[in-house]
């Protein structure tokens, strides 16, 4: 720990009351009964929703791929269960607005039957690309909420030189427990997820040893270049200690003591894997801040994390790796956290994707008269949803229903510039200036000020003594700016059009004068030819 | 199936913190030193500092009846009693009953309706009118009465103090004097030197207030205490009051050491006239100072100098109020340039470079 005080302090945050007890202490519930119907999403990732292979009224098995990904970042959807597929139609998403996406509807035949699945002896002897392919394969994107596809990130591991790699188990949001039950409950498995990864993202021990000690290739793609590697005949060797220079930190808030205790008797025989206790303090697991307070680095904008030389994920994404690659089950379901004042039986629950969040509240024995409001992650960043009819997806890390006595205060009041948004905010804006230029319309002020840094990470508006919802303004000005954008766009390009359009036209008119002087031109020299002829006749 | 309508975006939980909260936890620091305040100086001090406080509530009820606004939930927020809380304690005890009425009308229409209400004035309101009062009545606002608290045989009673504050009083010369730092200034007028002038005055009494001085400005002690606990309670920061005072002390301390005959000690300095209330109640206004923590420390140094200034070289002995009213007006220009540094970017807004390493 003492090397740690050294390390930059974190910055801004606030210390919202955490309400994890009543879930923390209690083992992940697996006894959740099988849903009748799944409602599956084909986007449930950052990127281009996956591109279904399955016909209605087709008969598929519990891992059997529903849906391919398509194009470079995308994610495949595996069907959580056996059964039957009723229906392939857009149906509400779960989103504030719950309009329709695509999504595949299996009827479960409660048989829960498994598809013939593929499983290495010693994945270590895989080669890291293949460790990608099968992780990428496996549909495993960022549990933690950001949802990007996991086998992506391995392969900028391997294209840039990763000397860090972060495991994020901070879990700052109030109410969620996930993680840390998963934590206590699985740390065996998370960490062999974590010794995956570090080999996944293994470079060639050829690469490395043109780098100085400690060194990072500082052109990514110069030295490391994938097919390099093929020539290396201790391929399998790589994944050895010793062989690669990638540490592992796996970064606990210090409110999980439990959950940081079984991670460290799970990593002790690993000397690569740290586990670190880090400051109970919201937002702690923003990816950003994290690297800060372990690496003492600061992502610059508008540059990945791996290109200075850290690659960050999520305990659960760990644990999924492990599955996939130790059991060859693809994702399919995850640990949610159910609670909120509004639920009885409020605890961590294992189901399928595609569940729909009605069936776990009538589970966890919801009262529905109580639940003044529903949210699907934590109470900072989460999502309202306008009701229950929709399904949870990979994203999904709690589903909260929360008593109006629990909810903030809406009675808005003036700004009394007491800049406390100001001292918690964790990306250094000045979020009241924000609010102000966006209330007059000033967008363009807003976005000198630095709205585009905004990460929606709640603190102001959690601090705000005035209640002024500041991350709904700025939610609403950086859509309201992209649209913009784009009209702007469009009617540049319009313009262009119209441009090229007249020019063309001019240019045709041109040709067609030109065209027409030369036939009058070519007519007048035929007669006068004529004439002459005539005359000499 | 549970359907809500109504789409909002995080954080759904908040702290629990309100603006009358914040307001109300400010009063209650404020509370001891008034009520020392007005044990001092008697029942005309309590009539004058209930006069100011009501007329001020009347003045914003007024403003916003003129707008066409709902007042009750408006003076429920606690602001306009703390403006005309911090106006009576920088007004002279026994001072006229329109003083305090005519200070709170500056303070709540000037100084803050005009701008559009709570969280848009550019300037301090208490220090607006305190500081309108001075240059228009200067009479008025320089008669110090002396200590005479209540219950005292030779204090005015309750029937009598009706009389000062409506009527005004008699025999003045036996009931008033000077301030430590007007007798100060008034003695270098007459070519008289420092250890001489402050033979008399005990440096003790004016720790506690036991002195002369506005209502609620003279006990250092307690305002200090009211001051620190706000800090403790996270109500405001500390950057302003200690950059403030400290900007004071070294300032009087290197001048003090240079020419003692001349220059008070600043022990004085801190134990006089408005310093402690500003530093702790008025310079620490939300509205009218900066935002960042950077911004603070400048914005409370540029105070404390401009204090010392107009108190050693200029006319006025006392120089808080111009010296808050003319920070409150660098307070945009000091927002503008101190800026927090966003995360991934260095202080002039450009993405901070990958380090080579």
């Amino acid at each position: 720990m003492l090397s740690f005080f050294s390390k930059p302090r974190i910055r801004g945050g606030v210390h919202a009351e955490e309400h994890k007890a009543a879930t923390a202490a209690l083992p992940i519930a697996s006894n959740f009964p099988l849903p009748e119907k799944l409602y599956i999403p084909l986007q449930q990732h950052v990127g281009k929703p996956a591109e279904p292979v399955i016909k209605v009224g087709e008969k598929v098995l519990k891992g059997q791929l529903l849906a391919y990904s398509q194009g470079m970042i995308s994610a495949p959807v595996h069907a959580p269960s056996s059964g039957v597929i009723l229906d392939v139609n857009d149906y509400p998403a779960p989103h504030p607005s719950a309009l329709p996406i695509r999504m595949i509807v299996l009827e479960t035949d409660g048989k829960d039957e498994r598809i013939a699945a593929q499983i290495a002896a010693d994945p270590f002897q895989l080669t890291p690309e293949e460790i990608s392919l099968r992780v990428g394969a496996a549909g495993i994107v960022g549990l933690g909420g950001a949802t990007f596809p996991t086998a992506v990130k391995l392969n900028m591991g391997r294209e840039n030189h990763i000397d860090t790699l972060i495991i994020n188990g901070a879990e700052c949001e109030p109410y969620l427990s996930c993680d840390d039950r998963l934590m206590q409950e699985r740390a065996a498995q998370i960490i062999d997820g974590v010794r995956l990864m570090l080999h996944g993202m293994t470079n060639s021990p050829g690469a490395n040893l043109h780098l100085p000690e400690g060194g990072r290739a500082g052109q990514p793609g110069m030295t490391n270049s994938p097919g390099a590697n093929l020539h290396l005949p201790e391929w399998g060797r790589a994944g050895q200690p010793g062989m690669k220079t990638t540490n592992a930190v796996i970064a606990i808030e210090d409110n999980k003591l439990q959950a940081f205790l079984a991670m460290q008797a799970a990593a002790k025989p690993y000397p690569l894997i740290n586990v670190i206790q880090i400051p109970t303090r919201y937002p702690m697991g923003w990816d950003r801040q994290l690297i800060r307070y372990v690496t003492g680095r600061e992502v610059p904008v508008g540059c990945r994390s791996s290109e200075i030389g850290v690659t960050i994920h999520n305990v659960g994404t760990a644990y999924a790796v492990h599955k996939a690659i130790r059991d060859g089950q693809p994702l399919l379901g995850r640990v949610i956290t159910v609670a909120g004042g509004a639920v009885k039986r409020p605890m961590n629950i294992e189901v399928p994707f595609g569940t729909l969040i009605s069936e776990l509240f009538s589970f966890c024995e919801v009262n529905p008269e109580k639940t003044a409001r529903i949210i699907m992650g934590g109470p900072m960043m989460g999502d309202s949803l306008p009701h229950t009819g929709l399904p949870t997806v990979k994203a999904t890390s709690g589903i909260l229903a929360l008593t109006q006595s629990e909810l903030k205060n809406t009675a808005e009041q003036p700004c009394i510039r007491c800049a406390s948004c100001v001292s918690v905010c964790p990306a250094g804006l000045r979020p009241l200036d924000m609010a102000n230029n966006i209330r007059i319309n000033q967008l363009d002020a807003a976005v000198d000020l630095g709205l585009k840094d905004c990460i929606s990470c709640g603190c102001c508006s959690y601090i705000c003594p005035s209640n002024i919802p500041l991350v709904q303004y700025f939610k609403y000005a950086a859509g309201e700016v992209m649209a913009r954008q784009q009209a702007q766009h469009k009617s540049e390009q319009t313009k262009r059009l119209i441009e090229a359009r007249n020019a063309r036209m001019e240019r045709i008119a041109q040709q067609q004068r030109e065209e027409e002087l030369a036939r009058i031109a070519a007519k007048a020299e035929r007669e006068r030819l004529k004439a002459e002829q005539e005359a000499l006749a | 199936m549970i359907a809500h309508i109504k789409p909002s975006s995080g954080a759904h939980v908040g702290a629990n913190t309100s603006v009358s909260h914040i307001m109300w936890q400010v009063m209650l620091a404020l509370m001891p030193a008034t009520a020392f305040g007005i044990l001092c100086f008697g029942w005309p001090a309590l009539n004058l500092f209930i006069i100011t406080v009501l007329s001020a509530v009347f003045f914003e009820a007024f403003c916003l009846r003129l707008a066409g606004r709902i007042a009750k939930p408006v003076i429920m927020d606690g602001s306009a009693v703390l403006t005309g809380w911090l106006l009576a304690m920088t007004l002279p005890p026994w001072a006229p009953w329109w003083l305090g009425v005519l200070g709170s009308g500056l303070a709540i229409i000037l100084g803050k309706q005009v701008y559009g209400g709570l969280g848009q004035n550019l300037f301090n309101p208490a220090m607006l009118a305190r500081v309108a009062l001075l240059i228009s009545f200067p009479v008025e606002m320089t008669t110090w009465a002396n200590v005479s608290p209540l219950f005292f045989p030779h204090s005015p009673g309750l029937a009598e103090s009706w009389r000062i504050t409506f009527t005004g009083f008699e025999n003045i010369d036996a009931s008033t004097g000077a301030t430590t730092l007007g007798f100060i200034k008034t003695e270098f007028s007459q070519n008289r030197l420092l250890p001489e002038i402050l033979k008399d005055t005990s440096s003790f009494l004016n720790f506690i207030g036991w002195t002369r001085g506005s209502l609620g400005e003279t006990s250092t002690l307690l305002l200090g205490l009211g001051g620190v606990w706000l800090i403790r309670e996270g109500v405001i920061q500390w950057h302003i009051p200690v950059s403030l005072l400290l900007t004071v002390t070294v300032l009087a301390g290197f001048f003090h050491v240079m020419d003692s005959q001349h220059y008070v000690s600043p022990f004085l300095h801190l134990n006089s006239g408005a310093m402690m209330c500003v530093a702790f109640f008025i310079a620490t206004d939300y509205v009218t100072s900066p935002n960042t923590p950077a911004g603070q420390l400048v914005f409370g140094a540029g105070c404390g100098l401009l204090i010392f200034v107009i108190r050693s070289w200029g006319a006025y002995p006392e120089g808080a109020g111009f010296a808050i009213l003319l920070m409150n007006a660098a307070t945009p220009l000091i927002d503008h340039y101190i800026r927090p540094r966003i995360y991934g970017r260095d202080r002039k807004g450009k993405p901070l470079e990958i380090p080579k390493s």
